[in-house]
């Protein structure tokens, strides 16, 4: 079993300026948060995200560290749309690429299995491709019974240059074991990838997987991830059940940021100017300590 | 006898045709409505917890920690490739929707940089153009009923007939709901049409709050009351009357 641990800041001397980040997970919910705060600390910029976003949107966009964003949603779930990637928007700071739902999934297939595009009906009629000028609406090779040929959208595979995404549990080689109730799209995340990067919540000796879940729940295999970075709340405040779930109140204090430069910059310093992952841990403690 | 029971009632009976789909009711009030139908009228509609299991049995709103009768997993890709596959009547909601039916609930003033960003598309193009939708607008009025909505998320009846065959033969919007009446598009050019005015409600009401010319037809029932048995129900999934917070009596 090769060894493929890393630091945070290892996986961040692999991202340059200017690259495409796949994040998996889904709005705020086990989110590779750990990573997305040593991107802040390398002062990274015009990079573009490509996820069911979530709080890495919004964080990357009031940093000015985001270029532009390819999303089917940028939600925090109880909080139901983002609000600095709302500030983004109606300021025109970033480039919004935005999909239907479930078009997105069909990029990001297409990029797991090399194929150009997959079709699809989603966002014909709708302002879907008006939004996005470069969606090509394409025939269909094929006659359905009554000899006519459907119109459907090619949706493009995404190009995406490293991926991050957030596992309960791996081991040292790279395998990635999810125990909560949605895999999401993780999976797709690192195939899709030139790089994939995981962090998880401990890692652990391969042997002892089938003790924390069923074989069902093995879904990440090592030929797809690169580096593995053990973070204990690295999903923070994102949640990551059954470990923990969202820091409703945490979450509650960065949303108010968005409206208050102020409080973005008591949250910036508090929360990401800081060293390393472990620093994070003791600033959240005290946080929590003054709740 | 309060306006929001109404809605939820009518809410429900737009899933009384549904069984053996997905009963996908988004929101507060269709969450109510859709689990009402499947505890009373409708026993073999198939419904999300809203988190990632198909449940038989009925669930409060919003108690993650209720017991729940797992019939299958449903991973929102799963959720995907059952839309894709027509088996499916979600119910959303609707910032704007016009007489056609087209629905935003993306963006307010252009999507290059709008004056109010909303939730975005969402899943709703995919919606409509695989399976069968209907809306639920908790404030009727002519900000929500307008005669143009500003992005079309899901598409209405006039971007259909543009498309033609056979790419429009899954599109239906079955039935808009708001805290005043029932519409639904069954003119033959499907624009909106009045189905039925919930009790205590004017018809010029209904008028003087839509921003386009809605049909209404002759004869017009109103809404029908909730038995005793459905308040029972109704109060058993939303104790907390989270649903009176979304529509007033007025």
């Amino acid at each position: 079993m090769p060894n493929k641990v890393l630091t945070e800041e290892e996986v961040v001397s692999e991202i340059q300026d200017g690259m495409t980040i796949g994040v998996g997970g889904w709005g705020s919910r086990r989110k590779p948060m750990s990573l997305i705060r040593a991107i802040i600390r390398a002062g990274r910029k015009d990079l573009t995200i490509v996820s069911y976003g979530g709080p890495e949107i919004g964080l990357l966009a009031a940093t000015g560290q985001l270029r532009r964003a390819v999303y089917g949603f940028v939600s925090l779930d109880s909080i139901p749309l983002e609000p600095h990637f709302r500030v983004a928007r109606q300021t025109g700071s970033i480039i919004a690429t935005e999909f239907d739902e479930g078009a997105f999934y069909l990029g990001l297939l297409a990029a797991s299995h090399r194929v150009p595009f997959y079709p699809t009906r989603a966002g014909l009629g709708s302002d879907m491709l008006k939004m996005n000028p470069e969606l090509k609406v394409i025939t269909s090779p094929y006659s359905d019974a009554d000899g006519e040929y459907e119109q459907l959208v090619a949706i493009p595979a995404f190009d995406i240059d490293v991926s991050l995404i957030h596992m309960n549990r791996a081991d040292k080689g790279g395998n990635g074991q999810f125990l909560g109730p949605d895999l999401f799209f993780d999976d797709l995340f690192a195939m899709a990838a030139k790089k994939t990067f995981m962090s998880c919540e401990s890692i652990i000796d391969t042997e002892d997987f089938l003790t924390h879940g069923s074989v069902h729940t093995l879904k990440i295999p090592r030929i797809f991830v690169d580096g593995v970075v053990e973070a204990p709340q690295g999903a923070h405040f994102t949640e990551c059940p059954p470990d923990y779930g969202r820091d409703e109140n945490f979450q509650k204090f960065y949303a108010a940021t968005a409206k208050d430069e102020e409080l973005w910059k008591q949250f910036k310093s508090r929360f990401l100017d800081l060293e390393n992952h472990s620093e994070y841990l003791k600033s959240l403690e005290s946080f929590r300590e003054s709740q | 006898m309060r306006r929001a029971d109404i809605c939820v009632v009518q809410i429900a009976e737009c899933f009384r045709d549904d069984a053996d789909i997905l009963c996908n009711p988004i929101g507060i009030s269709p969450i109510i409505g859709g689990r009402l139908a499947k505890a009373t009228f409708a026993n073999e509609v198939v419904m999300t917890d809203a988190v990632s299991v198909l449940a038989a049995n009925i669930i409060p709103l919003g108690d993650s920690s209720a017991e729940r009768v797992i019939e299958s997993y449903v991973p929102y890709r799963t959720i995907f490739d059952i839309v894709w596959s027509g088996r499916r009547h979600v119910m959303m909601g609707a910032t704007q929707i016009d007489q056609f039916g087209n629905q935003n609930i993306a963006a307010i003033g252009g999507y290059e940089k709008p004056k109010a960003q909303l939730l975005g598309l969402r899943g709703a193009p995919g919606n409509l153009i695989n399976h069968r939708t209907s809306y639920w607008v908790p404030k009727h009025s002519k900000r929500s009923f307008v005669a143009n909505v500003d992005i079309v998320s899901g598409p209405g009846y006039d971007k259909m007939k543009t498309l033609g065959a056979p790419a429009n033969r899954f599109h239906n919007v079955y039935r808009v709901v708001s805290n005043l009446g029932v519409f639904d598009f069954s003119t033959p050019d499907n624009r909106m049409q009045l189905v039925s005015v919930h009790p205590g409600v004017e018809i010029e009401q209904i008028l003087e709050n839509t921003d386009f010319e809605i049909e209404v037809p002759e004869k017009i029932e109103e809404s029908r009351l909730p038995t005793d048995s459905e308040i029972e129900i109704i109060q058993l999934i939303d104790p907390e009357g989270a649903r009176y917070s979304e529509v007033n009596d007025e």
